[in-house]
């Protein structure tokens, strides 16, 4: 068949899985007085729509923040507007005032999942396959698995369709930003990259490897001359789309203080609930949130993350390359994820995407974090009420990309670029290292697999209620951390050879 | 899709079931409500009294075998959620229970995968292109697996004919193997399971009684009557009346099989069902109405002594024609044996291949959809499904399974009217079209259809765009709501009745049996 059909085969069938997802529960469905996500979708809405752009960031009589006050920078402000109008023409009632608080039913639910939908269709899923398509190498066939692969990743369809965000628009706009800079358009992909970050501030978990590349791209350039020029022309760029999103808040200096205290809310401590990172794992042995004060706390991670972001990033200035380019975006969005303040189990959905792009080159490695990235989220998808949609998916992800991208046969050392681990490990004996990542893969799946079960049919003993969350995050922090060193060490490795990527072609 | 070539059957199957589940909480119809209240029926009543059990308005009109189903299924319900099993509990639908019905629909679809398994195989020994993806095979499994009728009338309204499918592919499959016991056997089970396959016995029984019953023919290829075999002949007949004793053997012993069969057989219904299925009554019923509206156009009837048409209703009643002889059970019955007699001659005259019998077997479906009393727009899967077989091996044939395919798939989407499940019936409508078209196109290295088809077909997709688009945005949307469904139960009509008469050109033509070789 032709490449075309094979395309939109994909492309309709993760739409039909996508509003399959959909029909399910979202988060805080009838659960008042809160609700979730989904009502702080529909309450932005409410606020965009009722009041002027000087309020929507401010408490005021109208404007109670403490009621899911919007806390993302302001093209997810003006998109809930959008949103926020085509609801009034459908139903007034699903944007009044104050009066459609906890506004729920079916039909509003089906207008919440199609924007999400229309949202999906227009951005994120063109990126995909354009980035597919066109960056990724092989036959026809490999691109058209790898497309099908990432668009069926479970965690994006689970959070977006299921839970109700709208990730998919800052990540389709990072990506967008990605496949411009592959395809050497460097101002384009950094006026997508700014839509990005003004989508969700979550983005500068993206932001150094794409300055580090645009940077290293001019110095190599020559810093006098063409480089200079390129660097110039990015910065104006950065500047022009940043003014332009950020239009209405620039008047007053006030207003702009107030948005960048909204989006970043330092109050909010080093982690919220159970989240895989280092820092929630850190407590079960040292409870560092009574030991240190919530400055040093800050300073801390601060710290660390910069630590851990720097190899990757200082390498990526050394060598301009796009293969490093998306080695450093999953090495920065990990080390965001690991060690950065105030981290949310969702915010694994950003360093999924960088994995989602090294498919194609690292399956076994891709798949296996990815895989754990959605079992990372288990509690909350339970909370939502999503476990069959969960089951679905992980099993129909974690079969089809083995079986599509044939990682299990595509595994010897070289394929894996496990030969820095050799370097490092010099003074052992040596190994079969493939054989060990194998074996490793297959406990891994089967222990994520046991405590899946376990979490949904166990009842936790009465002294330990947080038994199962806890241990789903230190599994998946295990895993999370042992991928952040893995990348960081092929990074370091000698890049693929051309001769060795025909061969698995 | 790169991967090695004896791996990829498991890996559709395992995709669809897990496909499937994503469906779960979607929209289910009153078929849901049917099948708990027999699991029900068969759990808490004793055998005598479940044919005559009417708590419900959704009495047990499916063959005994089929109840014994439900019964087997029952204890799995006892086990899991009982409360599903009360009687009393009528439109009871908890989350359990919808869970428990969704995945017996889901498992019990192995008995599809395993029938499409065995067809699959009796296409193995024709060498296709180096693709996995381009071999008759494998797009054999992709069209009966993801067949979308089946998905959305089984997965998503609610029934189970994936597993009734599953007994008559596995038939066909024995047949085309030459195990001629086994195919009776299997459709045997399957006429007790549900009765509506008695459509396609007729060519089952002319095809065993003449390729198995005489095993020679003389010289000109005409039956020798000499070669009769009695042994056969009981053989076939001891297996065929020993699984209709088991299944209504209780109920004759109790002296109910009047009131089996007056449920099983209910012609107090109307001609046509809720929703005009696209068969000839459709047009019948069109014309009467035009002549009407005509007729009191030019005052040649008087509106006042019509009678209160409501044809399309939504409740199952008779109907009377106020221009047209009105149709009676009777001649819909004279008109369906009619309309399938010259196949079966066909057959009897040139029994040997198991193509030709597929093909009688089709043309049964097809006649008595077009022509049966009562029949359900869900019938024609009953001819889509078999086509597939068909479809993967001649150019012809694919032309007219892409034809009735996309009319018969569009003629269901009124069963799925929920503004959530829209975008899935448009989505995997676009999938299974999408992939049929590309597939069979480049598996026959041709185009399939004819300039007028491929009109039709574009008529066909501005009808539907109109119908679920522009039509409830207009003004008339409130007032006749029924003119969509009216208009494309028309308009698909015209699509089967010529996919009907082209299947029944070649069949009298006797070509295009052999397989096409690449």
């Amino acid at each position: 068949m032709q490449t075309w059909s094979l395309v939109s085969l994909c492309v309709l069938l993760g739409l039909a899985v996508r509003w399959g997802v959909s029909l399910n529960s979202y988060s805080g469905a009838g659960t008042p007085p809160m609700f979730g996500d989904y009502e702080a979708q529909r309450h932005w809405q409410e606020v965009t729509y009722n009041l002027p752009v000087q309020e929507w960031y401010f408490n005021t009589t109208k404007n109670d923040l403490n009621y899911w006050g919007i806390d993302y920078p302001p093209l997810t402000a003006y998109h809930s507007l959008i949103c926020a109008f085509v609801a009034k023409t459908i139903n007034p009632e699903w944007v009044k005032l104050h009066k459609s608080r906890g506004y729920e039913s079916p039909a509003h639910k089906l207008f919440m999942r199609a924007t999400v939908l229309v949202a999906d269709l227009l951005i994120y899923i063109p990126a995909v396959v354009l980035y597919c398509l066109y960056l990724t190498e092989g036959s026809s066939k490999k691109k058209v698995s790898t497309l099908l692969c990432f668009l069926l990743y479970p965690g994006l369809i689970l959070v977006d369709y299921g839970h109700f965000q709208y990730n998919g628009v800052s990540l389709g706009f990072a990506l967008w930003g990605v496949l411009a800079l592959g395809l050497g358009w460097d101002a384009l992909g950094s006026v997508a990259f700014c839509l990005a970050l003004s989508y969700k501030q979550m983005e500068l978990y993206h932001a150094l490897p794409f300055f580090c590349y645009l940077l290293g791209k001019s110095v190599k350039l020559g810093l006098m001359g063409r480089g200079l020029y390129l660097f110039v022309r990015i910065a104006l760029t950065v500047l022009v789309t940043f003014a332009l999103c950020w239009l209405p808040f620039l008047s007053d200096p006030g207003q702009a203080m107030q948005v960048v205290r909204r989006i970043f809310p330092v109050a909010r401590g080093l982690f919220e609930d159970k989240v895989a990172n280092t820092w929630c794992s850190l407590s079960v042995l040292i409870k560092i949130r009574s030991i240190l004060s919530s400055d040093s706390q800050m300073y801390l991670s601060f710290a660390c993350t910069l630590l851990a972001v720097l190899p990757s990033c200082v390498r990526l200035l050394m060598k301009p390359t796009f293969w490093q380019f998306k080695l450093a975006l999953a090495n920065s969005s990990l080390a965001f994820f690991l060690f950065s303040y105030q981290v949310h189990e969702k915010s694994i959905l950003l360093a999924a995407l960088p994995a989602c792009l090294l498919l194609n080159d690292l399956p076994l490695m891709a798949i296996w974090f990815l895989h754990a990235s959605t079992f990372s989220m288990l509690p909350l998808f339970l909370k939502d009420g999503l476990l069959v949609p969960f089951a679905v998916t992980s099993l129909g992800f974690l079969y089809f990309s083995i079986y599509l991208l044939s990682a299990l046969e595509r595994c010897s050392e070289e394929e894996l670029r496990l030969g820095g681990y050799h370097k490092l490990l010099f003074w052992l004996p040596k190994l079969d290292l493939a054989w060990i990542v194998r074996w490793k893969f297959y406990v891994s799946v089967s222990v994520m697999a046991g405590l899946s079960i376990a979490t949904v049919a166990l009842v936790p003993p009465p002294h330990l209620p947080d038994l199962f969350p806890v241990l789903v995050s230190i599994t998946s922090f295990s895993h999370f951390l042992g991928t952040f060193i893995y990348f960081n060490i092929v990074q370091f490795s000698e890049p693929p050879s051309r001769k060795s990527q025909k061969k698995n072609n | 899709m790169a991967a090695a070539e004896s791996s990829w059957f498991p890996a559709l199957a395992l995709g669809v079931s897990l496909f499937k589940c994503l469906f779960i909480s979607a929209y289910h119809s009153t078929d849901f409500e049917v099948h708990r209240n027999w699991l029900s029926i068969t759990h808490s009543l004793p055998l005598d009294r479940w044919y005559h059990e009417n708590t419900s308005e959704w009495t047990l009109d499916y063959p005994p075998l089929f109840a014994w189903f439900e019964l087997a299924l029952s204890q799995g319900a006892r086990l899991v959620h009982p409360p599903m099993l009360l009687l009393q509990n009528l439109n009871y639908s908890s989350p359990a229970a919808v869970l428990y019905q969704r995945v017996t629909v889901i498992l019990t679809d192995l008995l599809l995968i395993w029938g499409v398994r065995e067809c699959c195989r009796c296409l193995q020994g024709q060498k296709g292109s180096r693709d996995v993806l381009n071999r008759p095979p494998f797009v054999l499994a992709v069209l009966l697996l993801w067949n979308f009728g089946l998905f959305i009338v089984d997965h998503i309204h609610f029934q189970y004919n994936g597993f009734l499918f599953g007994f008559l592919l596995l038939s066909v499959a024995k047949h085309m193997q030459g195990l001629h016991l086994q195919g009776a056997l299997l459709f045997a089970v399957l006429l007790n399971l549900k009765h509506i396959y008695l459509y396609v016995a007729p060519a089952y029984g002319v095809y065993l009684l003449r390729s198995y019953c005489f095993p020679q023919d003389s010289a000109d290829g005409s039956v020798r009557w000499r070669s009769f075999s009695l042994l056969r002949l009981m053989a076939l007949g001891g297996i065929v009346l020993s699984v209709c004793f088991l299944s209504f053997g209780p109920f004759i012993l109790m002296g109910q099989l009047p009131q089996v069969l007056s449920r099983l057989f209910p012609f107090k219904r109307g001609l046509c069902h809720a929703y005009w299925a696209p068969n000839v009554w459709a047009l019948y019923n069109g014309l009467d109405k035009t002549l009407t509206l005509l007729g009191v156009r030019l005052e040649l009837l008087q509106e006042a002594e019509l009678p209160k048409a409501s044809m399309t209703g939504g409740l199952v009643q008779e109907f009377q024609h106020t221009v047209l002889p009105s149709v009676t059970p009777p001649i819909t019955l004279l008109c369906t044996v009619l309309s399938i007699l010259p196949a079966l001659v066909s057959l009897w005259r040139r029994p040997r291949s198991a193509l030709r019998f597929l093909r009688c077997l089709l043309l049964c479906a097809l006649g008595s959809f077009l022509f049966g009393w009562h029949v359900h727009e869900k019938a024609v899967l009953l001819a889509i499904l078999p086509l597939s077989l068909l479809a993967v091996q001649s150019r012809e044939d694919a032309g007219i399974f892409l034809l009735l395919s996309t009319t018969g798939h569009y003629s269901l989407f009124p069963l799925l009217f929920t503004p959530a499940e829209l975008p899935i019936k448009v989505l995997l409508m676009l999938l299974f079209t999408l992939y049929s078209f590309s597939a069979l196109t480049h598996l026959h290295r041709a185009p399939l259809l004819l300039p007028l088809e491929t009109l039709y077909l574009v008529g066909l997709l501005l009808l539907a765009l109109c119908c679920e688009v522009l039509f409830p945005l207009s003004p008339w949307g409130g007032r006749l709501p029924f003119l969509p469904l009216l208009a494309s139960s028309l308009y698909c009509s015209l699509g089967v009745c010529y996919c009907f008469l082209r299947l029944y050109c070649s069949m009298l033509r006797g070509g295009a049996e052999r397989p096409k070789q690449h």
